[in-house]
């Protein structure tokens, strides 16, 4: 079956999908509450700065994260010296870079389901008694699940197939960010690589194919879900 | 008792309201569209604030601008009936009706608790259904016991029959009718109906335009001719009290006692000394100077004319009195000045046709007698 050397770039890349939507998920929805309710000056702006690394070359991105989170950047610095956390060549760099990639898709699958909702419900809840914080968790949670299902699955498939943004960033470290796509290419760049190029290219066929299953399965079962909406 | 005054502007409309109504039985909100009733529930809710104004419930200031008082929707605990129901979708019918239970403060007298209102609003069999799997008439019972079981102070109800078919309007209208009668709360219900207003009004507020046009019982209100909006209409009339003297099932008519005077009906399946409500349209009354002979008509009545109103170019309403009853009438400007009709005059009113409110499922504007 799969060799060490696979099962590491396997592990690495689910690594980087989970922990990047682990983290992203939650600033995702609220910045699509923000987006698609906030009436603040600067809302224009957000949105043009959330969707920007879908128009830009992800090499581009990559590299503006070097700028700020790199280790003369000055965030990255003071990750750095306060925390002691180190980006640029680790797993948890290869997520921020390949997060904010696919932060934009989830954003845009949460607002999505969150312009759906029906405020008329919201009212109905606080008539009944029902605070912010309790409206949010017992009313807005569940009925924007389906968009939260959606943005998980589509921020996690595009975490493991983002190349420029992780390269210029985290480079390509065996084991820490050496991501299927990474690692396909290093196959290529090696003579004599193609046999491992081709299984790993499989296994990333493998993957997709996991994954797409995957969100048809949740999407059937979020629409269900939003179906029982009368 | 709830005193209710408020100034707010909405876009190019300004409403402008001052309305007082009892603490207990119904106080309907009558009005064309657009006339601000539903402005009217939002502020006494809380999900609107006022410009100007003061709101007080019972002798809780819920509003006053002045005094920078707003409480919030969700502490105000008004139940609240949407037309829509507003179910939520991703929760069972019994999660529905708990809602707001589960949010109501303990310790105070538990008034309807779950299986009380289940019986009442005959929910049973519904507890463990979604939202989506209920008929427009189910939906709209188990948002009336959501709202119930919230233990609120006063019952918001905004148009909650508008989307439902004639039969499932009864249905809803008798359990409305009932917890007007069982619930120890204030009710401010609103519609455009007429046939809702006559059967469920004990206090009622016109508003047209953003103002209030009239208010008052609606049993003194339901009969004048000088209302807009309510007289104006083509089937104005007069709503009465009515009191079941017996029956003649040979004839199968029932007679009513209304003040000191009798009417004979067509039969009402209801019990002699039960109250009911009578609406007399006001096409539907003919007035004579003398004593009627030969004619079809059963009911005459001697009456006074107490006050004559001008319709518009083609009628005139007259308002009658006798003892205890007040009727209204519509007749043309020639028939006015043929009859040489002026208040004081003496006359007679022939009533074609009196529609019955009774339990057993006939309803206002249908029933017609002789």
């Amino acid at each position: 079956m799969l060799t060490v050397d696979e099962w590491q770039v396997l592990a690495t890349s689910l690594r980087v999908g989970a922990r990047a939507v682990a983290v992203a998920l939650p600033l995702a929805l609220a910045t699509a509450w923000l987006l698609a309710r906030g009436r603040f000056r600067g809302r224009m702006l957000l949105d043009v700065i959330v969707h920007a690394p879908l128009v830009l070359p992800p090499v581009v991105v990559g590299y503006a994260l070097l700028l700020v989170f790199g280790v003369q950047g000055g965030i990255g610095r003071w990750l750095d010296e306060a925390l002691g956390l180190r980006l640029v060549f680790t797993n948890a760099g290869a997520s921020l870079a390949a997060g904010v990639m696919a932060f934009p898709m989830m954003v845009r699958a949460i607002r999505l389901s969150i312009e759906a909702l029906d405020p008329g419900l919201d009212l109905a809840a606080r008539s009944l008694g029902a605070g912010a914080l309790d409206r949010f968790v017992h009313l807005t949670v569940p009925l924007i699940l389906p968009g939260l299902t959606a943005a998980a699955v589509v921020g996690f498939a595009a975490c493991l197939g983002e190349f420029g943004a992780v390269i210029t960033f985290a480079a390509n470290v065996p084991g820490e960010t050496q991501t299927l796509p990474l690692a396909i290419y290093s196959a290529l760049q090696t003579p004599g690589g193609e046999t491992a190029a081709l299984r790993l290219a499989t296994l990333s066929l493998l993957l997709a194919i996991g994954a797409l299953l995957l969100a048809e399965g949740l999407g059937r079962w979020a629409r269900r879900w939003a179906a029982r909406a009368p | 008792m709830i005193e209710f005054e408020a100034a707010l502007r909405r876009g190019e409309s300004v409403l402008e309201l001052r309305f007082r109504a009892p603490s207990r039985g119904a106080t309907v909100l009558f009005g064309p569209s657009g006339a601000g009733k539903s402005s009217v529930l939002a502020l006494l809710a809380g999900a609107l604030e006022p410009e100007r104004g003061r709101i007080v419930v019972d002798g809780q200031v819920l509003t006053d601008t002045a005094r920078r008082i707003h409480v919030p929707l969700e502490k105000r605990r008004v139940g609240w009936v949407f037309q829509d129901g507003r179910l939520f979708p991703h929760l069972r019918v019994r999660d529905n009706l708990e809602f707001g239970l589960r949010r109501a403060p303990r310790g105070e007298a538990a008034t309807p608790d779950l299986t009380a209102v289940v019986d009442v609003l005959g929910l049973g069999a519904l507890l463990d259904r979604w939202p989506r799997d209920l008929s427009g008439g189910e939906r709209q019972r188990v948002a009336i016991g959501r709202a119930l079981l919230a233990r609120p102070r006063l019952l918001l109800l905004d148009e909650p029959l508008a989307s439902l078919d004639a039969p499932r309007k009864a249905e809803i209208l008798a359990l409305l009718e009932q917890i007007k009668r069982e619930a120890r709360l204030p009710i401010v219900y609103v519609t455009h109906s007429l046939a809702e207003t006559l059967r469920l009004a004990d206090h009622l507020v016109l508003l047209e335009d953003g103002r209030v046009a009239a208010e008052g019982s609606a049993l003194e209100l339901i009969g004048r001719g000088d209302t807009r909006g309510l007289a104006t209409r083509a089937d104005a009339g007069s709503l009465l009290l009515a009191t079941v003297i017996g029956h003649d099932s040979e004839r199968a008519t029932t007679e009513l006692r209304i003040g000191a005077q009798r009417l004979q009906v067509p039969l009402v399946p209801c019990e002699p000394g039960a109250e009911l409500r009578c609406y007399v349209p006001a096409s539907d009354v003919i007035v004579a100077t003398q004593f009627p002979a030969g004619i079809s008509v059963r009911n005459v009545i001697a009456v006074t004319v107490a006050r004559i109103v001008p319709r518009d170019r083609a009628a005139v309403h007259v308002e009658l009195e006798a003892e205890g009853l007040r009727l209204l009438a519509t007749l043309t400007p020639a028939a006015i000045e043929d009859l040489a009709l002026a208040p004081g005059a003496r006359a007679f009113a022939l009533i074609k046709s009196v529609a019955i409110d009774a339990p057993a499922g006939l309803h206002m504007l249908e029933g017609e007698g002789g």
